[in-house]
């Protein structure tokens, strides 16, 4: 018995050892963590592939500071509470320098602290909510944010499709989607428009058709759903069956091919802004969309794969700024960002080092998302 | 009115596919005395199998048409069955005479285990899927109230169903069996009853009735990936608890019961974040004054 328990010991702290990921002395490691697997995998996955290129791109260019970048990364199935551990273990046993990620607000959420706490500097691609940035000053984006988002579609809403009594439908589970609706509200009623029904649904729920026909009664023409894919393709098939014919528009929590494959008929004509359309770039974003084509056998890249890119290139932006790959010389460089020509805009870190951009809302059409405006801040 | 009523037929929709899934907690139950966690995962699986034999089927029979979306729930209905059989006979046949706490603990491995092997990209993969369109649909209005043609189908089969299994299990010899099987084992094999053999059946029939509701469940809802099964098998196992579990005609209350309330409670503004937590208070309200569930009789222990 006694031998047993030696070996297991032994066994465990091979083990041990044989998890690290070591690191040479010419290399610069980098964390990402992302919802490769689970609910908002596409989200996760899009934004991985941009990160891997981008630092495929860099490397092949002679990397940073004469070293290259290490990319290490750890999913988190899109559960809470994993981010917490994926972003320790990187930070304790891989020491890496930066962290990069995630596309969900919540699961970046929950990163934030710990990063901030050890004076790692993060920088998420995707996460919109503001509070992400209010952390801490070791935290960054490259995208903007709620306000800024959910006051576009309430202008969009309210100009351009001339709407004036509209009902809004809230994941609740979901930090995100709480943020988009508030500030929706806000800009709607200021603009002089009326909010007539707001229900709300458990991201993940399956049947929506309880709630629909509660805000199908309070006769809208609109409804604003800040959601992700999965069930805003869902409600927007039940919104059919009960016979709910307004327009549905949202975040750019839509944007995922799933949308269309999903929803089919259901999703035409709705609307919803977002970081990114290819139709909208300029030469950076040509060459980009050609990169990723190249590098993953012809699959167009949404705008998390290109907010991905951006987060790891203006990492490396900074890193080269500062001359060395300490956390607070990482994250003066990264506050001082200014005019950076990413491939999503051109990108400056604000007071809230939060990303000055501007948004673009796009249109389903025949299972395509069409250019429809880009909205500047 | 037309606000209710067409509350009352969305919630009556969506109950019964609950009711169709509890059917087949509670006859396993009835026979096994055990609550079988793999069954929400086996209504994944029966949504997967469909998935991927529907383009197969609709070549035959074109797509979206009555013969295409028979033979797909009888072939996964099929595999299912087998699925149900194979995990009865690997994992909790050479657990049956172990306290029923090592079997309860070993389903919700199973669970776990066909959970994240599905997940794996080799596998079904963790994103969501879009399921394909078995049946032709057309909606059906009156007066100010529409509701799909799924969804009297869906009510339609599960009333068949329920009736069908009433049968098996009160009318038929293999049906005694189980009924023998589940009121004492040992005594049924020594009559001469197949006891192997009953709960073999038992595990197909309930696997077969998850992969229809797995299948009615993605027909409504058309985005189906491995963690699928979770929400929709717990809902029915509670709704199998609320009816009475082992009472057939109680699953199927139960299941319509919950899904009423979830619906109404759903569509009441300001309410519908609590939808969940109101449903189920009122569930514990109920097994409060009615332990048994509505339609289960107390049964005496015998010291």
């Amino acid at each position: 018995m006694k031998r047993r328990i030696f070996f297991s010991v032994v066994g465990a702290m091979a083990l041990g050892f044989a998890g690290c990921q070591k690191t040479a002395s010419n290399e610069i490691p980098v964390g990402e963590f992302a919802s490769l697997t689970g609910k908002e995998a596409t989200f996760g996955q899009s934004s991985h592939e941009g990160t891997v290129l981008a630092v495929e791109q860099i490397n092949e260019a002679g990397g940073v500071l004469g070293k290259k970048i290490k990319l290490l990364y750890e999913d988190n199935a899109s559960k809470p509470g994993e981010s917490a551990n994926a972003v320790n273990k990187l930070i304790a046993k891989d020491g890496v320098v930066a962290i990069l990620g995630e596309v969900a607000s919540s699961r970046s959420l929950e990163a934030a602290p710990i990063c901030q706490s050890n004076k790692i500097p993060m920088v998420s691609p995707a996460s919109t909510n503001p509070k992400l940035t209010e952390t801490g000053d070791y935290i960054f984006r490259v995208c903007f944010i709620d306000p800024f988002q959910g006051t576009v579609m309430a202008n969009f809403a309210k100009n351009s499709l001339k709407e004036q009594k509209v009902a809004i439908f809230t994941d609740v589970k979901s930090d995100y989607s709480k943020g988009l609706a508030k500030f929706f509200k806000e800009g709607f009623t200021k603009a002089g428009g009326q909010i007539v029904a707001e229900l709300d649904y458990n991201g993940g729920d399956k049947d929506f058709k309880g709630q629909l026909t509660a805000i199908k009664a309070a006769n809208p023409q609109g409804v604003f759903v800040p959601g992700y894919y999965t069930d805003v393709a869902l409600i927007c098939i039940q919104a059919k069956e009960i016979g709910f014919d307004v327009p549905f528009y949202g975040g750019d929590g839509w944007e995922s091919s799933k949308l269309t494959e999903i929803g089919k008929q259901a999703v035409e004509g709705n609307y919803f802004s977002t970081h990114y359309s290819p139709d909208a770039g300029g030469e950076k974003a040509k060459a980009f969309v050609e990169a990723y084509k190249k590098r993953y056998n012809g699959k167009s890249p949404d705008a998390m794969a290109a907010l991905g890119y951006d987060s790891a290139e203006i990492l490396a932006d900074a890193i080269k700024r500062a001359g060395s790959t300490e956390g607070d010389k990482i994250r003066d460089a990264l506050a001082a960002t200014k005019d950076f020509d990413a491939v999503t805009g051109k990108i400056s870190i604000n007071k809230q080092r939060d990303a000055d951009k501007a948004a673009v809302i796009v249109q389903v059409k025949d299972g395509k998302f069409e250019y429809k405006e880009t909205v500047k801040p | 009115m037309d606000w209710f009523l067409q509350q009352l037929i969305n919630g009556l929709a969506l109950g019964a596919i609950y009711a169709l899934i509890a059917l087949g907690y509670t006859m396993v139950y009835g026979v096994l005395r055990f609550i079988n966690f793999a069954h929400a995962d086996v209504l994944m699986l029966g949504a997967f199998a469909a998935y991927y034999l529907a383009p197969a089927v609709a070549k035959v029979f074109g797509p979206a048409t009555v013969p295409t979306a028979l033979t797909v729930m009888v072939l996964s209905a099929a595999i299912c069955a087998v699925i149900g059989m194979l995990i009865e006979f690997l994992a909790y046949r050479p657990l049956r005479h172990r306290p029923r706490l090592t079997v309860l603990i070993t389903a919700i491995g199973v669970s776990l285990f066909i959970e994240y092997t599905g997940q794996h990209e080799k596998v079904f993969g963790a994103a969501t899927k879009a399921f394909p369109t078995l049946l032709p649909q057309k909606e059906i209005i009156v007066g100010a109230l529409r509701c799909s043609s799924n969804d009297l189908v869906v009510v339609g089969f599960t009333a068949v169903l329920l009736f069908a299994m009433w049968y098996i299990v009160q009318r038929t010899k293999v049906g005694m069996a189980m009924r023998a099987v589940s009121f004492n084992e040992q005594a049924a094999s020594l009559m001469g009853v197949n006891v192997n053999g009953i709960i073999s059946f038992t595990f197909a029939i309930g696997s077969a009735l998850a992969a229809i509701g797995g299948i009615f469940f993605a027909m409504r809802a058309p985005g189906i990936e491995p963690l699928m099964g979770v929400q929709p098998g717990l809902r029915a196992f509670i709704a199998a608890v609320l009816g009475g579990i082992g009472n057939l005609p109680g699953a199927a209350l139960g299941g319509v019961v919950l899904g009423l309330i979830e619906t109404f409670f759903g569509g009441m503004p300001g309410l519908s974040d609590y939808r969940d937590a109101i449903a189920f208070a009122l569930l514990i309200l109920i097994l409060l004054f009615r332990p048994a569930g509505l339609l289960g009789k107390m049964q005496m222990e015998k010291v």
